[in-house]
């Protein structure tokens, strides 16, 4: 057992107290045979034809905030992005920069919170490494996490290429949980509203969807930038355009006083557990009460449809009839001064 | 009520609209002069609701836009003392100054923490004891006055380690030089939040001297609709006057507590405004009996001389006698990712609430 109470430098430095913290805290929360051989790669079996592959590195001020923490969305994250792709998420390494005095506690909170991620996921942690830096060298932890995905069992490649005008474009949620989540339990915003980050690992509900439909166009996890970037990204430089009907973009109450109280607007807030998708519009029904049978998907919304006029540009149709442009964010959304 | 829904009515809108377009006969310019209805009036597409003859221009009330950059180069000259902390609303940090930005100095290891509140910048005086804080001052009679109440506070509570770097700004001189400055425009979209400190005496002298109509509106679809509505029927009728459409917050009399408590500690200045110029009377200086509290008094900094670029036209656009597309640099050289005039970096400026909204 750890006799530490907090991280040293020598818990990074490959000796007894590194082999330590690794026994202790990583294998013994991910364990699996694979990660227990601790072998300098993990030896992995594979379907033949193609794999899913992808990194992500997670950083996030306050490390425990409501809804999750930073172990839960580098899990939840890095499976999300195997499966907007139409992959099955099946392999994660983990890698830990840790900075030096973080309490043991903490990181074994988030191992076991990463852990149970992984499980409800239902993917193995087989290989990863911990760095311990420096005070003030890091922000208490950084994890990168990356994916391996498989495409069997109903598995397929989303390829946007057979996006066409009239199919529906789908969100499974409310939008903006999870940015306002970790902005409101930063320490120097004082706000007392309830609000729970969505991060949660998507990869069964996606599952469903392919289920249901053969033809799903396109999937994107809409974090970093939130709904408004997706949109913008998916039909910047194409021939089709978008069109969003505002009242039928779901955002909880919490949210939106939150957003008009700060100058935030929404479509750009991230978000750790909503996927964007365009589908066929035959299917655009069927799928939206599929998803709404499930925790993950009971707000899920067709929000709009791929258009053929304004190509290469994203419009919001307001509930009263005017319309206006979605662009990108240029660099974070900075709060208003009154 | 939760004061959103109520206020994007789709039935109401489409009635006051309609209502709208069969009153309005003559051209019309409106100008708001607050930043919060710019942006709202883009936001919720506003122009496309109403008849092509009003038209509604954008006036001087971002409060980053107003600034002068000898403010930013300043501040950015204090930034870069070993012992202080810089304390600012967030919008500030991306303006340009005559070579560097907060948000860059930032980068290079400056101390600058984003505040929401005047209170956050008295905290971290609390806690840094052995650093300045500099809390930088900027917007009108709406912000004017906490910061006001956090230099009476830093006094009674001794913080001596706290100190304010003041452009903050007051409206009526600006709202009197665009039309004394020949500025063609047909009635006034008040500010909400300003005058809910203010009350509505202060813009009588627009309607009496001037002509022309004032309606103080809200930021909801349905408030900035109404107070047009407003306003038309006072052109229609060659009645102007000064109208408080924002009635759930704004009272004629305004917010007396945060008046006195801008009395006490503000006295009024001549200050420079971009576009229109040294306005007199239209700036709030630290009053001499709180000058230990003024950055500008009690730390002494060396600044580089100021150099405005050449091209923009942020000047005419807060005048409303341009708009963002007629400047050459506008989506050119001067997009929201790097910025060239003040008006394309605040949230709330006309060029970056066009940029955001119009293009297409």
């Amino acid at each position: 057992m750890q006799s530490h109470t907090n991280v040293l430098l020598g818990h990074g430095s490959g000796g007894r107290l590194s082999h330590d913290l690794i026994r202790d805290i990583f294998i013994k929360a991910f364990y699996n045979p694979t990660l227990a051989k601790q072998t300098d790669a993990a030896l992995l079996p594979v379907p033949p034809g193609q794999l899913a592959f992808t990194t992500d590195a997670f950083v996030v001020n306050p490390v425990f905030f409501p809804g999750g923490d930073i172990g839960k969305l580098a899990v939840a994250g890095t499976v999300n992005d195997l499966a907007v792709a139409g992959a099955k998420p099946a392999y994660l390494s983990a890698s830990f920069i840790i900075e030096e005095g973080l309490p043991i506690e903490w990181l074994d909170k988030i191992t076991q919170s990463m852990a149970l991620e992984a499980k409800k996921a239902g993917v193995l942690i087989v290989t990863g490494d911990t760095k311990v830096v420096e005070k003030g060298k890091c922000d208490k932890i950084f994890i990168t996490t990356t994916g391996i995905g498989t495409f069997t069992e109903g598995f397929y490649p989303i390829d946007e290429k057979n996006i066409m005008a009239g199919d529906k474009i789908i969100i499974n949620g409310s939008i903006g949980d999870h940015g306002m989540a970790v902005m409101s339990a930063r320490n120097d915003l004082n706000l007392q509203i309830p609000v729970v980050s969505d991060c949660a690992s998507l990869n069964h509900l996606v599952k469903l969807v392919l289920g249901q439909s053969g033809d799903i166009r396109f999937m994107r996890d809409a974090t970093r930038g939130g709904l408004g970037t997706v949109l913008t990204e998916l039909c910047e430089n194409k021939e089709f355009g978008i069109l969003i009907h505002e009242e039928t973009v779901p955002v909880k109450e919490s949210v939106r006083g939150i957003c008009e109280l700060l100058g935030f607007d929404p479509l750009y807030v991230a978000n750790e557990g909503k996927i964007v998708m365009v589908v066929k519009s035959g299917d655009a029904d069927k799928i939206v009460s599929l998803l709404r049978q499930q925790p993950e998907g009971a707000e899920a919304a067709v929000i709009g449809e791929i258009v053929s006029n304004h190509p290469g540009k994203a419009w919001m149709k307001t509930a009263y009839g005017s319309s206006r442009v979605i662009d990108m964010l240029s660099g974070e959304q900075l709060p208003r001064i009154c | 009520m939760q004061y959103i829904d109520e206020f994007r009515d789709k039935e109401k809108i489409v009635s006051l609209v309609n209502r709208i377009h069969f009153e309005s006969k003559k051209p019309m310019r409106i100008m708001e002069v607050c930043g919060g209805h710019t942006m709202a009036i883009q936001r919720f597409g506003i122009p496309g609701l109403l008849p092509g003859h009003i038209n509604l221009v954008s006036g001087p009330g971002c409060p980053v836009c107003v600034t002068d950059r000898a403010f930013i180069d300043k501040a950015i000259a204090f930034s870069r003392l070993p012992d202080v902390i810089i304390a600012t609303y967030g919008d500030l940090i991306r303006v340009p100054g005559s070579s560097s930005t907060l948000d860059k100095e930032k980068a290079l290891g400056a101390d600058i923490r984003i505040v929401f509140s005047i209170l956050d910048a008295l905290t971290l005086a609390k806690r840094n004891k052995h650093k300045k804080i500099v809390f930088l001052g900027i917007g009108f009679e709406t912000t004017a006055p906490g910061t006001a109440a956090g230099i009476v506070k830093a006094q009674m509570a001794g913080l001596f380690n706290f100190f304010v770097f003041s452009a903050h700004k007051i409206m009526p001189p600006p709202m009197a030089a665009l039309i004394d400055q020949g500025v063609k425009i047909d009635g006034y979209l008040g500010p909400g939040h300003v005058s809910t400190v203010t009350g509505s005496a202060m813009y009588h002298f627009i309607p009496e001297k001037y002509k022309l109509g004032v309606v103080i509106s809200g930021f909801e679809p349905l408030d900035i609709l109404q107070s047009i509505y407003m306003l038309v029927l006072q052109h229609e009728s060659n009645h102007p006057k000064v109208e408080i459409q924002y009635s759930r917050v704004v009272k004629p009399e305004g917010n007396t507590k945060a008046l006195e408590l801008l009395d006490e500690v503000f006295t009024l200045d001549n200050d420079w405004w971009r576009g229109l110029g040294v306005l007199p009377k239209s700036g709030l200086k630290i009053h001499e009996k709180y000058a230990e509290f003024d950055a500008e008094k009690m730390i002494p900094v060396e600044v580089e001389p100021t150099r405005e670029d050449k091209g923009c036209i942020c000047g005419s656009i807060l005048k409303g006698v341009a708009s963002p597309a007629d400047c050459k640099l506008f989506k050119k050289a001067c997009t929201p990712s790097d910025p060239v005039g003040a008006c394309m970096v605040s949230s709330e400026g006309a060029c970056a609430a066009h940029f955001r909204f119009q293009k297409s």
